[in-house]
Parts: structure tokens; C-alpha cells; sequence
């Protein structure tokens, strides 16, 4: 086993972790969230050519044809372009990804459609709210269950590992103006389960430890605990983060995003159990008391 | 005092029925024959269940009746067929099901090029469609696996490629149309009591309507006369003067209006059903989605423009009387016809919404495109009460056409949807009433284009409310082969990845883990196929997570053996393990699944794919990896008295 002073560094932890939330949030309020159409409203549409064509080309049609807001990119490879069009004035919501795809078969008639999607801005705004409530619901329903099986200690701490790792894992997006679409709310959630599982794990450890181990101070007993599941949640983060890099190559563009949403939570979930959910406990004084076994369990197993 | 080291092994609970309990001897501890059966059951449930999905689909074309005659039989297939193969089209077999056939092709290119073919050879240009082609996936699941229920999993519109729409119903519009045809009641009832009434225009605001009369004597004697149809707790009647004027405002309470709303969303999604129906489309479903909301899945349907035109679109008659020269002026409307203006009464006979069949037709006199129309029993009398006191006067068919647009404004800076509607709508006859008229006529003034929408549209039913596409997803069939084949691709990669690791990491035991980690990969196949779930690419992403995730509880178990085996022998270490690991394992999965499950609750398409398979992942890993994988463990290691084992 593993002999890491784990809690001798967990000033330096902490700081790391408010610098790191300090500059998401700061992040997120001076360049925002670079939200994708699911929750903005628009149109988007991939359509395929027989031979290669540039971003330009398709664009000056489109601008040609009254079309000058949005983004023309080549996607994925040359025969391939990507249209974002947000909501054009005067013209019905539906009909416009039908008229950009008729304004560039104008031109090429070679071009299928690949993919069309459009969503109407006051779905894509109700798609953001309920994400945002879905956040803070399992957010509290996880609170509760952790102060229902551990403390409310425990519940603080894992709350705290939890929100932590959203923050810097939108911080990141928001950083990087990765666009943010209903697939990276889904993987954020998913951060929440992962991230949670590793906290619970390493919690659990350490309940047992704070009631089994007679000496030592609160800090040795977590740096023990810590170690002695550091094997597993490194092995349990390799794992998946072995997948989450496949999925990352191999799944194309549509995943990408929720594979690296989850990626990056991945990362920093495994280092928040190991460092915010334990520091939270002991800066709020976890004590043997705390965790004394109620008399009637007590009485049952000795029997 | 308690033993404490014992304490943290139970933690006070019971050990749910693991395997384990009071341990006799064996190496690996005792474990009840039962559990060998029920793993055993699970597995070959799970194999069974899972084995459709080994078989991929053929692609078909899927042909059944719509205005033919002739049924859809053997005779029909095998004359198709010939016709495919002298185009040069291999097929694969035929079959007839769900009242209608089967052609199974080779590829999505020979399906394409079939379906254009089979269209030009059963439905000439310019007639009724007799049939409708379809483009489908037909099953190659084997008949004894169909046999005892096992289905491939349903493949979602990002995997075979179609349309999806979501559709929000015009609430204010559904109410709006509901309280005038309250009013119209009201005045018939007025009328028959020889009650006179004040006619204006804005009797319907927001969820009241009011009617006003000329003295407050009239308006009590008509309260008395309607206060028995517009009761509490649906209504409040009140009476009301304003500016010198006696009348009464109805408001119609919550309850009523979640009522006529859930009736309008009913009635729309029937219609649309039937629309869609007419689409040729194979699989198609309709569903209402929260209060408003109508979402739609198109599998197959490449040209969303065509779909959407059927979808959105809104039609509907008017029959109106000629006014007469008694008619008050403020009961007269100016309408254009034939280059002239004719006068109408305001008054509606009757609507659209009681054609029960429409058929679009020819008149075999003149040639001319009419349409046939029949009415319901209600429609039918309301008709015949109208029209025969009125023989010898005209009656006007009036036809309008709505098609609902949404656009774009930009109030103080920002994005706001503004609903509307572009209506068309013209008088296409004027014609003497011959004698009353009753479930039964025609209609004739129309091209042959509109006699087919009018047909069109009134036989799948009238739509209580306009309806606006809010959002809309539509994948080409090339870009759902992609996503599989991505998705598979990510599946083994991944899953090779984890298992050579766990190998090189665990050695023995890692194959153990192998093995759960395989069986579950086939459990939760072989559950999503049984629950009919649909499979969508976030799902797979769900799936590649799991496999990542499942190894988690194994991961638990095997390093609390190691630590066990510092200090003890074996034979009571790997006991020991499992049981230290389970309450850990049990509160880790637990507080995943709830996330999984708000995701689910929350989530609608891609979302909802992606909770699926997460939600089912949990359960089945932990089934495997901690009753399975002890099973394996008690049959590698249960018979020897092992000195040493391989983790």
C-alpha cells in the first residue's frame, strides 16, 4: 500500500481548487457559455457533395442569397459542410433549413441532405432551464441520500466534490468556447454520477476507518483511507478513461463533445474525491463522534 | 463492547442476499445450489434475448392497400418481383404481414432504386394512389427466436436515418375556436326563445365570452334560459352593465380549460395520424408530449419537405347560406367569386369538422374534379336542418387553407417567436339548393389540385388548433449506417482495451472480471431488446460508459481481497472481499442510478437514449460483477485449498 501524505498537501489542494473555480466562474460571466442550437434556436444542416467543395463557396452562395448571419464550415472532410444559421427575420423557422438546402442545390446539384435539425428558441429555451433544474435536483437528491447512509458531513463534503467538478468542468467549455449542446448537459450529469461513485467509495472508506482504526489523528486516518483506495480509483479512472479516449477518436464529431465533457470530468472527479470531499471534512472537524454506530446495531453484531 | 474490526464488515446491515453468509468450509465459503441455477437461467435468458441483434436487418419495401381494390396478396408480390427483376433488382423474399407485403432487397441502394419503380407500377400519375410503398428494415431474426419473444433492439432515427419532428399545439387558438362555437350554441338557444341579442365581434376574449342585450329584462330571461349549460365548477355566469349596456360574461374556469385543451391535442393527434397514414410511411409513431406538445418520428423519410408539408397544413370548409334580402346588413359579408361580388350570410351552417370521407373524383358528366364528401350523423342533420327551409336559395362552399408560420422578431435585442397564420380562403361555389341535402353530396368549382388536398385534408380530420413546428431533426440514411458502424467500432475497441487491462492488472481474477464484464454487455443488450428500448448513438456512448464503469465493483472486490490477503489466508480473504466491497458497491450504484434516473425524467432524444442504457448498465453490472463474478471465483478456487491465488 501506498504511504501518500495526502491531507499534508491539502492547503496547497484547496488553493489549487478555489483558483480553478474562481477562473471557471469568472469565465463562464466574462465570455459565456458557447451554447450550441439545442438550447439557442436554430437551424442546423450537414449536407454532402460529390466532389470537394470550400466553406467559401457554399458561403457566398448563402450570402448571395440573403443568408449573412451564421457559420459555414467544412465538417468532418472536404465533401462535407456544415451550415448554423440562427432564426432569420421574416422567415418561418421550419421552412429555413429546407431554403438553405434549396439555395445551395441552386448552385450544386450534387448536394444531399445529411442532417437537418432545427429548433425553435423557446424549446431551446426550456431545454436550458430544465437541464439546470435537472442539475440541482440530483445535486439534492444525492445530498440527501449521502446524509440519509453517511452524515451530513459527508453529504457537505460530496456536494461540494460534486459542484466543483460541474464548475470547472463548464470553466473548461466556456475557456475553450467548446460548443455546448444537450449531449454535454447529458455527460454533465453523467460527471455528477462518476464523480460521486469515487467520492462514495473513498467516503465509505474512511467512515470505516474513523470506527475501526483506535489511534491517530483525523488527518492519518484519511491519508490512510486515501491510500488505501488510491488503487482502485486510479484503476476505475483508467478504465474509463481508456473508453472515454475511444469514444473521443472513434465515434465522430456528435460525441466528441460529450466525450470530452466527460473526459474532463473524469479528471477532475477523481482528484476532488481524493482532495475536496476529504478536505471539506476535515475543515469541518469530522470526529470519531460523529460516526459512532448507534447501540442497537452495535449490540447485533457482537452477539 | 462490540468488535469493531467485525463492525466494518456490515456494517450493522444485513449482507442482501449475497453469496457468503455463514461460511462452512470450501475455500471461497459456501454457496447455495440455487444461486448456480439462477445465474445459469440469466445467462441463457440473457444469450437468448441478445441473439437477434447478431442478425442485422434486410432492407425492404413495404407495400400495403390505400385506395386499390385489389388486395395486397401473393399473386401482387410475385407480379412486383418480376417487375423488380427485369429492372435488373435481386430480391430476397417476399412476405405478406400486417396486411400488406414484404419485398426484401440487398442493399439501401437497390431500395431506393426498387421503391421508385414498384411507385410508377402501382400508382399511375394523375389518379388516386391505389397503393402505398414504404421503405422498411425487415427483421432476419431466426422464426424459433421470434418464437419465444426475442426482438433485435429498436434502432433510433440517428441509426437508420429519418425525420423527427416536435410539434406545439396553438392553445390560445384551440380555446379561441372552442368559445366561438359556445357562443354560436348560445345564440341558437337565444334564438329559438325568440330572445333578442346584440351581435358583435369580440364576444371571445382570452378564456371568457360575453353576450350583451338591449335591456337588463332580456338579459335575465336569457341566463334563465342558458344558466343550465353553463354550470359551476366549469363556468361562472355573471351579469354584467357596461356603458348603458345589460349583459353577461362567462369565464371558463382551469379545469375546463385543461379539459378543452387535452380534447384539442386528442383530436389533433388523431388527424395527424391519419395524415401520416397517408404519408407512406412504415412504423410511424405519434405521441403527445407534456401539455401542448406532439412529437413526431418519420423512420425512413428522407424529404422532410414534403412530410412537412403534409404535417402543418390546414384545411377546411365552410358552408354559408346566400343572404337573403331580409338579412340585417350587420349579418352580411362581401365575398369575391367568379370576378364578382356575391353576399353572404355570416352565419356558418356547417364546417369541415363532421366530414367523416372525402374522396377526390371526377365528375363523369363533365370531367370536371369534385370531390365527394360524407358526413356524420350530427354533420348529416345539422345539414338537413339548414338547407331544407331554404330550398331555392344558394349556399356558398367556402375552402381555406391555413398553413401556420413562425418567424423571427427582434424586440429590445432579443430572439422572439412570433406564431401566425397565412390563411388563404375563397368561395369555390355558389349553387342552388335543389332539394335538402342531407350525409351525402358533392363539391365542385375546384382544380384538381386543390380537390385532392381538400380530399386530403378532410378525410384525415380537422385539426382543432393550428399546430407549429418547434423543433425538427431530420438524418440522412447514409449518415445512420455511419453512426453504427462508429458506434460499434467504439463498443469493441473500448471493451478490448478494458479487458486487456484487467488481464495484465488482475490476472486470474481479471479474467474473472472478463467474464462478468462480457455477460453483462450481453444482459444489457439482451434487457434493452426485451424492453423494447431504442438504441440511439448517445446510447451506445451509454453503453461504451458502462463497460468503463462495470469494471468499478470488480475494481472494489478484487483490491479489498488483495489487502485481505496481507493478513489472512485466502480461503478467508476472498470472502471477506466481496463482503467489505458489497454496501460500498451498493451506495456508489445506488446514487449513480438516481442521476441516471433524473436524466432520464428530464431528458427527451438524445438525453433519454444516453439514461437508457445507463440506468440498465448499473443494474446488470451489478448483478454481474458481484453474484457472477463470486460463482467463477467458487468454481476456479471453491474445490482446491489454495495457497496462493492470482490477483
Amino acid at each position: 500500500m501506498t504511504t501518500f501524505d495526502f491531507m499534508g498537501k491539502r492547503k496547497i489542494a484547496a488553493v489549487v481548487s478555489v483558483a480553478l473555480v474562481v477562473v471557471s466562474i469568472g469565465s463562464v460571466i466574462v465570455m459565456g457559455v458557447n451554447r450550441g442550437l439545442d438550447f439557442t434556436g436554430g437551424v442546423r444542416v450537414e449536407m454532402g457533395f460529390d466532389s470537394a467543395v470550400t466553406a467559401e463557396q457554399v458561403r457566398g452562395i448563402l450570402t448571395g442569397a440573403g443568408f449573412t448571419e451564421g457559420v459555414v464550415q467544412n465538417y468532418g472532410s472536404e465533401t462535407e459542410v456544415l451550415v448554423r444559421m440562427p432564426p432569420v427575420e421574416g422567415v418561418n423557422q421550419s421552412d429555413l433549413g429546407d431554403r438553405i438546402v434549396a439555395t445551395v442545390r441552386a448552385e450544386f446539384s450534387d448536394v444531399a441532405q445529411r442532417d437537418l435539425q432545427f429548433v425553435g428558441p423557446a424549446v431551446g429555451e426550456e431545454l436550458a432551464e430544465n437541464g439546470g433544474l435537472a442539475l440541482l435536483v440530483a445535486l439534492g437528491v444525492v445530498m440527501f441520500y449521502i446524509m440519509w447512509r453517511f452524515t451530513g458531513k459527508f453529504a457537505v463534503g460530496a456536494v461540494a466534490a460534486l459542484v466543483h467538478d460541474v464548475i470547472i468542468t463548464v470553466g473548461a467549455f466556456s475557456v475553450f468556447q467548446w460548443t455546448f449542446n444537450l449531449p454535454e448537459l447529458a455527460a454533465l450529469l453523467a460527471v455528477i454520477g462518476y464523480s460521486l461513485n469515487d467520492t462514495i467509495v473513498v467516503s465509505d472508506r474512511i467512515r470505516e476507518n474513523f470506527r475501526s482504526v483506535r489511534r491517530g489523528t483525523p488527518v492519518e486516518i484519511i491519508n490512510q483511507s486515501l491510500n488505501q483506495t488510491l488503487g482502485r480509483t486510479l484503476v476505475t479512472s483508467l478504465t474509463t478513461l481508456l473508453v472515454l479516449v475511444v469514444l473521443l477518436i472513434v465515434a465522430g464529431e456528435q460525441i466528441a463533445g460529450f466525450a470530452t465533457a466527460l473526459t474532463i470530468g473524469v479528471v477532475v472527479g477523481t482528484y476532488s474525491s481524493i482532495y475536496v470531499a476529504a478536505n471539506v471534512l476535515l475543515t469541518m472537524g469530522i470526529s470519531k463522534q460523529d460516526l459512532a454506530l448507534p447501540e442497537r446495531e452495535g449490540a447485533d453484531e457482537t452477539s | 463492547m462490540f468488535n469493531p474490526r467485525n463492525q466494518s464488515s456490515g456494517l450493522g446491515m444485513p449482507s442482501f442476499g449475497l453469496p457468503g453468509g455463514p461460511r462452512r468450509g470450501g475455500a471461497t465459503g459456501r454457496i447455495a445450489p440455487w444461486r448456480h441455477l439462477v445465474f445459469a437461467l440469466v445467462i441463457t435468458l440473457g444469450g437468448l434475448y441478445a441473439a437477434p441483434n447478431l442478425f442485422p436487418p434486410d432492407f425492404a419495401l413495404q407495400i400495403s392497400v390505400d385506395n386499390s381494390d385489389r388486395p395486397v396478396n401473393h399473386e401482387l408480390l410475385t407480379e412486383l418481383v418480376d417487375r423488380l427483376e427485369f429492372e435488373g433488382i435481386a430480391t430476397i423474399g417476399t412476405e405478406l404481414a400486417n396486411e400488406g407485403g414484404l419485398i426484401r432487397v440487398m442493399d439501401a441502394n437497390d431500395q431506393l432504386h426498387a421503391g421508385a419503380i414498384l411507385q410508377e407500377h402501382l400508382n399511375p400519375l394523375g389518379e388516386e394512389r391505389q397503393f402505398v410503398v414504404a421503405f422498411n428494415l425487415a427483421s432476419t431474426t431466426p422464426d424459433w427466436l421470434r418464437g419465444i419473444g426475442a426482438e433485435p433492439m429498436t434502432l433510433g432515427l440517428d441509426l437508420k436515418g429519418g425525420a423527427h419532428f416536435l410539434l406545439q399545439v396553438d392553445m390560445e387558438e384551440a380555446l379561441a375556436k372552442r368559445l366561438t362555437d359556445e357562443v354560436e350554441k348560445i345564440k341558437t338557444m337565444l334564438r329559438e326563445e325568440r330572445i333578442r341579442y346584440r351581435s358583435t365581434d369580440d364576444a371571445v376574449q382570452g378564456n371568457t365570452l360575453s353576450v350583451s342585450f338591449v335591456t337588463p329584462q332580456l338579459r335575465d330571461r336569457a341566463i334563465g334560459v342558458i344558466e343550465d349549460e353553463f354550470r359551476q365548477p366549469d363556468y361562472v355566469l355573471e351579469a354584467e352593465e357596461t356603458g348603458g349596456r345589460a349583459g353577461f360574461v362567462i369565464t371558463v374556469q382551469e379545469a375546463k380549460l385543461r379539459e378543452i385543451e387535452a380534447s384539442a391535442v386528442e383530436q389533433n393527434l388523431t388527424a395527424l395520424r391519419n395524415r401520416i397514414n397517408q404519408l407512406g410511411v412504415a412504423e410511424p409513431l405519434v405521441q403527445r408530449l407534456g401539455r401542448a406538445r406532439i412529437a413526431i418520428d418519420l423512420p425512413g423519410v428522407q424529404d422532410s419537405a414534403e412530410a412537412k408539408s403534409k404535417i402543418d397544413k390546414f384545411a377546411n370548409l365552410e358552408f354559408r347560406l346566400e343572404a337573403a334580402a331580409n338579412d340585417r346588413p350587420s349579418e352580411i359579408e362581401q365575398w369575391p367569386y367568379e370576378g364578382r361580388a356575391v353576399d353572404l350570410n355570416k352565419r356558418i351552417i356547417l364546417t369541415g369538422d363532421h366530414v367523416v370521407h372525402a374522396a377526390q373524383g371526377r365528375d363523369p358528366d363533365s370531367g370536371l374534379p369534385q370531390v365527394d364528401i360524407k358526413l356524420d350523423s350530427r354533420g348529416g342533420e345539422m345539414f338537413h336542418d339548414a338547407t331544407a327551409p331554404n330550398i331555392g336559395r344558394r349556399m356558398a362552399v367556402i375552402f381555406i387553407e391555413h398553413k401556420p408560420i413562425v418567424t423571427t422578431e427582434i424586440v429590445d435585442g432579443e430572439r422572439k417567436d412570433v406564431p401566425g397564420t397565412r390563411v388563404e380562403e375563397r368561395v369555390v361555389s355558389l349553387a342552388t339548393i335543389q332539394a335538402a341535402l342531407g350525409y351525402s353530396f358533392r363539391i365542385t368549382g375546384l382544380t384538381v389540385r386543390e380537390a385532392r388536398e381538400l380530399a386530403f385534408l378532410l378525410r384525415a380530420g380537422a385539426y382543432a388548433a393550428p399546430m407549429y413546428i418547434v423543433e425538427e431533426r431530420t438524418v440522412g440514411a447514409s449518415l445512420g449506417e455511419e453512426n453504427i458502424e462508429r458506434g460499434v467500432i467504439a463498443v469493441a475497441i473500448g471493451f478490448g482495451l478494458v479487458l486487456a487491462f484487467m488481464l495484465v492488472y488482475y490476472k486470474v481474477f481479471g479474467l474473472i472480471a472478463n467474464i462478468a464484464l462480457t455477460l453483462n454487455l450481453v444482459i444489457l443488450v439482451a434487457v434493452m431488446s426485451l424492453l423494447e428500448a431504442t438504441l440511439t448513438l448517445p446510447g451506445i456512448a451509454g453503453i461504451v460508459l458502462t463497460v468503463g464503469m462495470a469494471v468499478d465493483a470488480n475494481v472494489l472486490i478484487f483490491s479489498r481481497i488483495r489487502e485481505e490477503l496481507k493478513s489472512n489466508p485466502p480461503a478467508q480473504a476472498i470472502p471477506a472481499g466481496y463482503d467489505r466491497a458489497f454496501l460500498t458497491i451498493l451506495d456508489a450504484n445506488v446514487t449513480t442510478l438516481f442521476v441516471a434516473l433524473i436524466l432520464l425524467t428530464i431528458g427527451s432524444g438524445p438525453i433519454a437514449g444516453f439514461a437508457v442504457t445507463l440506468s440498465i448498465g448499473i443494474i446488470t453490472s451489478m448483478f454481474t460483477a458481484i453474484f457472477g463474478s463470486r460463482l467463477l471465483v467458487h468454481l476456479i478456487y471453491g474445490r482446491a485449498r489454495m495457497e496462493k491465488v492470482w490477483i
